[in-house]
């Protein structure tokens, strides 16, 4: 009797569910039919203008992120830091928060959807959106550290919704009302990606997991409700840190995550060299699949859109997010910040991305139909090669998600308190509502968990980006000057300095 | 010729019988006693995005609560006689870097640091304060138990 009322509860969540991801899918994802290019072939728009403004700031800064790449990785190591700063927020510091938020299952499921739907070829156009997708990232930090917001208590924070208003606002007087409309829209928008994509997605997949290497739907965690307690266990220890403010369990998260994300690329590494003989086919496949599906031209089509869609999931660039992440940085210099965090969708697309797609590709599991297409892909790529990596990839996909819950429960939380202002009830109230969403997220099922995140996680890709085309101008001043004064030795790291 | 004696203060026992040896020891060679509070900390350490937010409010109060409760009672305790120059400096960082750094600084002829009296278990897991200084140090380092 237990367990069927237990059923009919993740169930019922499910149906309730479903039809309210299905509709806000459908708007956010409307999509092109490009039927003159191929039938079926449709060309979802948010993708579009994701990548649009990605080759749009590549083009416009003359390929910022490649020049800045040198730089980047000298003010992380703290060759630049001033020793008067220490015991402020380093670059290394707002960068690893920042990788810890973006780290997540975008980079284990996410890939796998892609090359499950679109094939081996998605693959380069995911590490093509990657590249593009650095730049974006550069500019929204410049933006985020420029405008960021220092409130009267001393605290540091930024984000799009800072850069929307005061930003717009000293372009143009008459530019002030567009900005804080989109501004509100954006903290809207960071609500729903909150709970989606950095919250149910998450949580969901993290179930999943756990649920697969118990023995499935005949292990412990295979019974009806068992997904709403995982979710309960789950929010609660996220509750434990964000409202009980137990930092020791969030301390310990932050070191074990940077660990496991290193171990994680050492068992794509494993996979790799067990297959060596494979590697030169698996890099081809991906290279020439790329261009020529076996869809023909229009396959080509469907095959970009996938690599680029999950690429900009998982690295969200674009979106505003790490704006938010970068912006407590100690710095005098807006521009460094957008220097660092260059690196951030580097490490995970162009890094972290590709070793699941090598891993998934070279041992073929994203072509077995038996099972959808998410964590279970790479966990099968990863058992291929050592039977107890799927154990070891189950925690690091609790842990990834764990980490990224606690960075989306804070972006969301500058999202509320901008909306509803700073104030108890509001933190209380949208870390509560935040807590609830992590167990409906772990026993809904994967479609409309996915559908919703990735809808609400591209609509604040909007209002972000409208802005980021106003400021482009502002943000060239900013880099280009900075960039002369590096040259001319006016800044020079702190070893050479007299 | 050195100028100083630099003490390093954690606001332990052993620390202030450190500034006690130290303040004998400036007297007697005339020298000035610089005090230093380290708060550990490091620039590679992984933080959240909350604590990245609150973290220049919270090196202001731990600045403030080694001026208030370790520093400010010694140097206004030793400087009442009159015949000692003493200041108080906090720093964030490595507490031996910061020290020999602090040393360098204000030319320090040697420095005083008090003994951490931890288990040997502690030393080997996590080192010591006093040990790693004596790898560090360009000026002798004198320790009181």
């Amino acid at each position: 009797m237990q367990t069927v009322l237990a059923a009919t509860f993740d169930e019922q969540v499910d149906s309730w569910f479903a039809p309210i991801s299905e509709r806000i899918t459908s708007v956010v994802f409307y999509a092109v039919p490009l039927d003159f290019v191929d039938d079926g072939v449709v060309l979802p728009l948010i993708v579009v203008w994701l990548v649009i403004a990605g080759f749009f700031f590549t083009i416009y800064l003359r390929g910022f992120q490649f020049r800045a790449f040198k730089h980047a990785i000298q003010l992380t190591r703290g060759d630049y830091n001033d020793p008067r700063d220490a015991g402020e927020v380093t670059h290394f510091q707002a960068l690893a928060t920042a990788v810890s938020g973006t780290v997540g299952l975008g980079n284990i499921a996410g890939v796998a959807v892609a090359i499950s739907l679109g094939g081996p070829g998605a693959t380069l156009w995911m590490i093509i959106a990657g590249l593009v997708g650095m730049c974006t990232k550069g500019v929204e930090c410049t933006l985020g550290v420029k405008y960021r917001n220092v409130y009267p208590d001393g605290r540091v924070s930024g984000g799009p919704m800072y850069y929307l208003t005061k930003g717009l606002e000293q372009k143009h007087p008459r530019l002030g009302t567009f900005g804080k409309v989109l501004a509100v829209l954006f903290c809207i928008f960071t609500l729903g990606g909150a709970v989606g994509g950095g919250n149910m997605f998450q949580a969901n997949q993290a179930f999943s997991q756990a649920q697969s290497v118990t023995g499935g739907e005949d292990g412990p965690l295979g019974g009806g409700a068992a997904g709403a307690i995982f979710g309960l266990v789950m929010a609660l220890l996220v509750g434990a840190v964000i409202i009980g403010g137990i930092r020791s369990i969030a301390r310990v998260t932050d070191k074990l995550v940077p660990f496991m994300a290193i171990f994680y690329v050492l068992a794509c590494l494993t996979v790799l060299f067990a297959n060596f003989t494979e590697i030169p086919n698996a890099l081809w496949a991906i290279v020439s699949q790329a261009f020529t599906p076996e869809a023909g031209f229009g396959g080509v089509v469907g095959v970009l859109i996938q690599g680029f869609r999950r690429a900009a999931f998982s690295n969200e660039a674009g979106l505003g997010s790490a704006a938010i992440a970068h912006s407590a940085v100690k710095t005098n210099e807006p521009a460094t910040e957008g220097h660092v965090a260059v690196l951030e969708p580097f490490i995970d697309t162009v890094v972290i991305c590709t070793m699941t797609a090598l891993a998934i590709v070279i041992t073929g599991t994203y072509a077995d139909e038996s099972s959808a297409p998410g964590v279970q892909t790479t966990s099968a790529a990863f058992e291929s090669v050592v039977g107890w990596f799927p154990i070891v990839l189950a925690i690091a996909v609790i842990l990834f998600a764990y980490s990224t819950m606690l960075a989306w429960s804070y972006y969301g939380l500058k999202a509320a308190t901008y909306l509803f202002g700073e104030s108890m009830l509001v933190d209380r109230t949208w870390k509560l509502i935040f807590c609830l969403f992590v167990i409906i997220g772990a026993s809904s099922t994967l479609d409309a968990v996915i559908g919703f995140s990735d809808s609400m996680i591209f609509l604040m890709s909007l209002p972000n980006i409208i802005g980021l085309y106003i400021l482009a101008r502002v943000v060239k001043r900013e880099i280009y000057g900075y960039r002369a004064r590096l040259e001319t030795g006016e800044i020079v790291p702190v070893a050479e300095r007299t | 010729m050195p100028g100083s004696i630099v003490v390093g203060l954690d606001g332990s026992e052993a620390s202030i019988r450190a500034a006690e040896a130290a303040a004998d020891a400036a007297r007697h060679h005339g020298l000035r006693l610089v005090f230093a509070c380290v708060v550990p900390w490091s620039p590679y350490s992984f933080t959240t995005a909350e604590e990245n937010e609150r973290r220049s409010v919270d090196k202001a109060r731990e600045e403030a609560a080694a001026r208030d409760r370790v520093l400010d009672p010694l140097v206004t305790r030793l400087s009442a006689a009159g015949d000692l120059e003493v200041s108080g400096i906090v720093r964030h960082g490595h507490p031996a870097e910061t020290l020999v750094s602090v040393a360098r600084e204000h030319d320090a002829a040697w420095i005083t640091v008090g003994r951490v009296g931890q288990s040997r278990v502690r030393t080997l897991l996590f080192g010591s304060t006093p040990s790693s200084l004596i790898q560090l140090s360009p000026v002798p380092v004198l320790v009181v138990p």
